[in-house]
């Protein structure tokens, strides 16, 4: 029981966490160009490194 | 009306121009002397672009970076205030070959689009977290889970439900107020009186230590139907999306004339009285009366009529039509809301307001289904009562029929399919500016369609003589390729189609409203209308156009030239009639002409010289008698017969004002998009009625068990998720046929296009 009232409440803060950084993701507009996001990752723009 | 910019604007794009203090509308801080522009770009449509227009613009002094986002084609540009101008980006990407202008999403309406879609993005996910978290402690209490334990459980669902359905609801509450202060019934009423009437019952069944509670129903209820929300908004934020690009180049300006100085002035300020200087090929801002030149003009796109007009001193000249042969200055004598154009758009948003409200297919449903819903719970309980059950059992009864019957899997039905239907368009080129226009597009038997820029691409073609000897046309050509005249240009995609150099001319000269003169070795060449080379007057009009030819003394040749058909269109009109669509022609052009094409595509019935309020007349007599009209057109002549039309369809290379007030814009050449359209709808049309099947069905099965009170919360999980999960599955049947469709190959490059308006 004890270890119930707190192991739930944990896994519930971890999931929050994750709720959380998904609005954020939402917020700051990385959802917005899907298409495009798609595409970056196939190209190769290392160079100016 | 096809001009493409290539073979029309052979300078090149020319920059949009930013006025000093109109910039500061576009652009925005980010940060200390850190500024930031989006420009709209919508030639920017491939991916492999992207990278090279990043670094072009970023090699720019004073920029920070730039970055495309290729789903809206847009760039967005940051900078150093004072070292770089957002003039400078429109000018560079120019210089590569994109059309650019500053965006802003305020105009468009996309921003509140985009506000709408993260709102409910947010309420989906957190209907979705809550929905997990309670989903995965009831299967402990389904699992055996009992006393203190259980209650304990029930506590952390209520803890995480309360909190959710008061946040991920509140759409639905909204919309539900909404209609019932207006006293009328939508599906969003029996949802939110399920989910609060659940609620409460759920807190007072947790308080009471009840072995069977609803948290996970009400909560994975929401889920979906925001799920099938957000579908929605997709589909029409999309489309909105595509039509607003399209839209936003619109924006033009022109050189004014102020004794010796020449300053460029943004359409809307346009005064009446100042004097415009209109170069060959541009389009004209205004109504105005020519004062000095002779041109010839296009008046395609307002009149319907293929022919050139020319123009002189004196002459009326109006807003939208375009300037082909010569250099003109225009006195402006309207501008702005006084203009033909503005008139039209006053008709068009007449025949918007005077169309009787379309009731979508959903909405018919929920008139029925909300009542029937609410008659079912309320008899369960009085039910419940009268055999003697007690407040508390009849209650939790009639709350488990309301749950069960709630429309989740009816909520889904219609978006579902849509977002398929409308991405499976979208890919071939075909943007349905919302789900009703898809709905209509299914059920229409008639369609008018209008003659030039519709079903022939405003391009002619020499259709006679058949035989011309390689010199002649070589010559003929060779004068042609100094002029922009259609029929010039038409002679040289003829010559350079039998591969035949054109001959090098001396001494061109063009004569607006006659045609062309040159010399070859000691002959006098002419190349122009019939007073031009010496032929008398047509006899009889047979609807071509002409272009006659004379070298020397010789008799003169007539070359004659056809518009050219799109794509696929008689094959379109033919799939159309073996429907039993009516198919009809509504032109504006000369009845010759219009015959002729009616003759060659087999349609019985054709109109000749129809005005913008004859066209508009016609439509709304056939909608009065019961028809329901398809309009297919592109002019601004078709704009409010599009308005009018129970759905309608435009090309891309339609108007500015086609294109919006038609439901369904097509990219590309061929015509086979109506077809292509019409079949998408019905299709979509079946699946959504056997959705609905589906979702009633299922009710017919669980409303029974509810009543009698054998449905558990487990029980409602599991119906209302796999009902969920079969229409949603069955919806994406729609997306599986890839047949391969012409319209399709165009559309990786539809942003050329809208480039012609701004040629």
């Amino acid at each position: 029981m004890t270890g119930l009232l707190i192991l739930i409440p944990v896994a519930l803060f971890l999931g929050a966490i994750g709720l959380a950084a998904f609005l954020w993701s939402l917020r700051s507009g990385q959802y917005d160009d899907l298409e495009g996001a798609a595409w970056r990752i196939l190209q190769d723009d290392d160079e100016d490194k | 009306m096809t001009f493409t910019c290539c073979s029309f604007d052979p300078e090149g794009i020319r920059p949009f121009l930013l006025a000093g203090e109109e910039a500061e509308r576009w652009v925005s801080d980010v940060g200390p002397g850190i500024k930031r522009i989006e420009l709209l770009v919508p030639g920017a449509g491939r991916a492999a672009l992207m990278p090279e227009i990043e670094a072009e613009l970023a090699a720019l002094p004073g920029v920070v970076a730039a970055r495309v986002n290729l789903t809206g084609r847009r760039v967005a540009v940051t900078w150093r205030e004072g070292e770089a101008e957002p003039q400078h980006l429109i000018d560079r990407l120019a210089a590569m070959g994109y059309a650019a202008r500053p965006f802003d999403p305020r105009e468009t309406g996309l921003l509140k689009d985009g506000r709408d879609g993260s709102r409910l993005l947010r309420a989906l996910a957190v209907a979705g977290f809550a929905a997990g978290n309670i989903m995965l402690l009831s299967v402990s209490v389904w699992s055996g889970a009992e006393a203190a334990t259980r209650d304990l459980f029930h506590w952390f669902s209520a803890l995480i439900a309360l909190p959710a359905v008061a946040y991920a609801g509140r759409p639905f509450f909204h919309s539900a107020a909404a209609a019932l202060r207006q006293a009328r019934v939508n599906m969003d009423v029996p949802i939110s009186l399920g989910v609060v009437l659940a609620s409460a019952m759920i807190m007072f069944e947790t308080i009471n230590q009840a072995e069977h509670v609803y948290f996970d129903a009400a909560v994975t209820l929401l889920f979906f139907l925001l799920a099938g929300r957000y579908l929605d908004h997709l589909m029409r934020a999309r489309a909105r999306s595509a039509v607003a690009q399209l839209m936003s180049l619109s924006a033009e300006g022109a050189v004014i004339v102020e004794g010796e100085a020449r300053r460029c002035v943004a359409a809307r300020d346009l005064r009446p009285g100042m004097i415009a200087a209109i170069a060959a090929g541009d389009r004209f801002p205004a109504d105005g009366r020519v004062r000095e030149g002779v041109s010839d003009i296009d008046r395609s796109l307002m009149t319907g009529e293929a022919a050139l007009e020319t123009v002189e001193a004196g002459s009326e000249v109006h807003a939208g039509t375009i300037n082909v042969t010569g250099p003109l200055t225009v006195e402006i004598t309207a501008a702005g809301a006084d203009t033909f154009l503005a008139g039209l758009v006053r008709l068009m948003a007449a025949a918007e307001q005077g169309q009787s409200r379309y009731i979508r297919l959903a909405d018919r449903l929920a008139r029925f289904y909300s009542p029937a819903v609410h008659v079912l719970a309320a008899a369960t309980l009085a039910g419940w009562l009268l055999l003697g059950n007690g407040w508390h059992a009849s209650l939790m009864a009639a709350i488990a029929v309301l749950i069960i019957t709630c429309p989740c899997a009816l909520g889904l039905a219609v978006p579902a399919v849509q977002v398929v239907a409308s991405g499976r368009l979208f890919r071939s080129g075909i943007m349905i500016k919302d789900g009703a226009a898809l709905e209509k597009l299914a059920s229409v038997d008639t369609a008018i369609f209008d003659k030039t820029g519709t079903l022939t691409r405003g391009e002619p073609e020499l259709v006679a003589p058949r035989q011309v000897a390689a010199e002649t046309l070589a010559l003929a050509a060779g004068l042609a390729q100094a002029s922009r005249h259609p029929l010039s240009r038409a002679l040289l995609r003829e010559a350079e189609r039998r591969g035949i150099r054109p001959a090098a001319i001396d001494a061109i000269s063009e004569h607006p409203g006659f045609g062309l003169a040159g010399t070859w070795g000691s002959a006098e060449l002419r190349l122009g209308n019939r007073a031009w080379c010496g032929l008398g007057a047509a006899t009889q009009d047979e609807g071509l156009l002409e272009f006659a030819f004379r070298k020397g003394a010789k008799e003169a040749i007539l070359f004659r030239f056809q518009d050219r058909l799109r794509p696929e269109a008689a094959a379109t009109i033919a799939a159309l009639q073996a429907r039993g669509i009516d198919v009809q022609l509504l032109s504006g052009d000369r009845e010759a002409a219009v015959q002729r094409l009616a003759e060659t595509l087999g349609v019985d019935h054709a109109i000749a010289r129809a005005t913008p309020q004859a066209k508009l007349a016609h439509v709304e007599a056939l909608a009065r008698a019961g028809r329901k009209v398809l309009m297919v057109g592109d002019g601004i002549n078709d704009a409010p017969a599009l308005a009018a039309g129970f759905t309608s369809m435009a090309p891309a290379s339609a108007s500015d004002i086609g294109r919006t007030a038609a439901q369904t814009v097509w990219m590309g050449d061929s015509l086979a998009a109506v077809t292509l359209a019409l079949d998408v709808a019905a299709k979509s049309q079946r699946i959504a009625r056997q959705n609905f099947a589906l979702a009633i069905g299922y009710n017919f099965l669980a409303v029974p068990l509810a009543m009698l009170g054998l449905v558990s919360p487990l029980i409602a999980a599991i119906a209302m998720s796999t009902s969920s999960i079969m229409v949603v599955a069955n919806a994406l049947r729609l997306g599986l046929s890839r047949k391969p469709v012409a319209a399709g190959t165009e559309h990786e490059r539809p942003a050329a296009h809208p480039m012609r308006q701004t040629a």
